[in-house]
């Protein structure tokens, strides 16, 4: 069972698509409230956000501040472009790793999908330097070997 | 540096990925690499270019010949990509598993559902 897809959409963007069994209002409110977002958008396992700050309004600021408890941190800030409750979101946002990357512009939406919801998220792919950067916060620990190749290659 | 962009692009297209699968299995000409696409020698060499220009593959000269291979910085930068895409789909599976534990949550009591 895959819920999820990810693919990349000619040369700088991610789409991600994922289904969620609770309309799109419920989902929409669990990308904007703190204290919903504080227990989910985590990584993986060992990480928490002990610092989430959102204000969810056009301009609105954002910051998020992950830890691992063993030392390692780093934190995402960004801003709103446009929230349409609850069917789309805009964001710009960048991490400080802890230079801060470019910046990455996403676009979610929320689209009724019988009972439930399909979220799409485009975002922009990071540049090498990024990447690296991001590999290297540590948030490649814990996570299984995985084997993911770029559709179709070898 | 290898840019993330360009291998992105050189690798959006399936036939550059398919050259490249091949291109695995070992240096290859032209005329090789066109046989098994219903595409013209001109046209793949078009794609060589794109993949040569992005640094995936090198091109030597022997003869009228020009045989291609994988270029090792290529090979490494698929395999930064290959990286950072897989922990990206593992954090964000991780992230949707956990959201969808909490909308469970979050819906009305059962008997104020609807259509369930």
């Amino acid at each position: 069972m895959s819920k999820m897809t990810l693919t990349t959409e000619g040369a700088t963007h991610i789409v991600v698509t994922r289904r969620f069994a609770a309309p799109p209002e419920a989902v929409y409110r669990a990308h904007t409230q703190p204290e919903i977002i504080q227990r989910w958008l985590l990584g993986p396992d060992g990480w928490t956000m002990p610092v989430c700050i959102v204000e969810a309004r056009p301009g609105g600021k954002f910051r998020y501040e992950w830890v691992n408890g063993k030392g390692a941190g780093f934190h995402v800030t960004g801003e709103y472009l446009a929230l349409e409750p609850y069917s789309r979101l805009v964001h710009v946002e960048r991490m400080h790793l802890p230079d801060a990357t470019p910046d990455n512009h996403v676009e979610t939406r929320f689209d009724p999908d019988g009972a439930g919801t399909l979220m799409t998220m485009r975002m922009t792919l990071p540049d090498a330097a990024t990447r690296a950067a991001m590999l290297k916060t540590g948030m490649e620990r814990g996570m299984e070997a995985s084997y993911v190749r770029l559709e179709g290659l070898i | 540096m290898q840019s993330l962009n360009a291998t992105f692009s050189a690798l959006s297209d399936p036939t550059r990925r398919a050259i490249l699968a091949r291109l695995a299995l070992g240096e290859a000409t032209v005329m090789q690499l066109a046989e098994p696409f219903e595409m013209t020698q001109p046209a793949i060499s078009r794609h060589l270019k794109v993949l040569e220009s992005a640094g995936l593959i090198l091109r030597r000269v022997e003869g009228a010949k020009r045989p291609c291979r994988l270029a090792k910085a290529g090979l490494e930068a698929i395999d930064q990509c290959d990286e950072w895409l897989a922990m990206l789909r593992s954090a964000l599976t991780k992230n949707y598993d956990r959201l969808d534990a909490i909308l469970e949550e979050m819906k009305p009591p059962s008997g104020n559902e609807n259509g369930e």
